[in-house]
């Protein structure tokens, strides 16, 4: 199990604020399909980056349940 | 002494803080970018913003700026603050402060600092608007 932390319009569209994939998932790549799987709502925004460990990581950057792991939204500080 | 100095906070921030933490008797050029909330968007008027952070990570790539201003830029010291949570109007949502020894660099690395941070930096903007409130940026 990985668990997945969500801010912003990610938070809204999965309505959690950490989200527990029960799943095996791999990979960055597996996380994408399966939010977009469970959550059609994703395509609807502008896409999102995904954090491991706090480091913006690639689509083939591997996951563990060690991981911090956290979707992240376009950003919009400033 | 600390040349960088980063946080985000839920309460007010302050000019003089920012301003204060990079003085440097090497820096006689000291460049300031406050980015406060206005009351107009897109035609919209806006009430107030709330801000949603990933902290730690956040705080993580604001230093990545300041190493980054640093090794680009002929900057001694690099203040970046943040506000989160609820932003009201003419509120100082960011400051960026810069000391260099001359302007050229304060003002490109203060530019660079603030552009990059919209870009790269964890933070969400949530702007509520008389009729409703939506996240900046989100979607198309």
């Amino acid at each position: 199990m990985i668990k997945v932390k969500c801010f912003g319009v990610a938070k809204e569209i999965v309505n959690t604020e950490t989200l527990e994939m029960d799943v095996s998932i791999d990979s960055v790549e597996g996380l994408r399909k399966e939010l977009h799987k469970n959550f059609p709502e994703f395509s609807s925004i502008k896409g999102f980056m995904v954090a491991v460990n706090q480091e913006y990581a690639t689509d083939d950057q591997s996951l563990s349940s060690a991981d911090e792991i956290a979707i992240i939204p376009p950003v919009s500080g400033g | 002494m600390e040349t960088t100095n980063i946080f985000i906070s839920k309460d007010p921030l302050s000019i003089d803080t920012a301003y204060q933490s990079v003085l440097d008797v090497s820096c006689g050029g000291n460049c300031l970018f406050i980015g406060t909330v206005r009351n107009k968007n897109k035609g919209k008027t806006v009430t107030h913003l709330d801000f949603e952070t990933y902290e730690e990570m956040a705080v993580k790539e604001m230093a990545k700026i300041a190493a980054r201003c640093k090794e680009k830029f002929d900057v001694k010291k690099i203040a970046i603050h943040h506000r989160s949570g609820y932003v009201g109007l003419t509120d100082i949502a960011v400051i960026i402060a810069v000391a260099s020894p001359h302007r050229t660099d304060a003002f490109e690395a203060c530019k660079f600092a603030i552009d990059t941070l919209k870009e790269t930096v964890p933070i969400w903007k949530k702007e509520h608007l008389e009729d409703g409130s939506y996240w900046v940026g989100a979607r198309p």
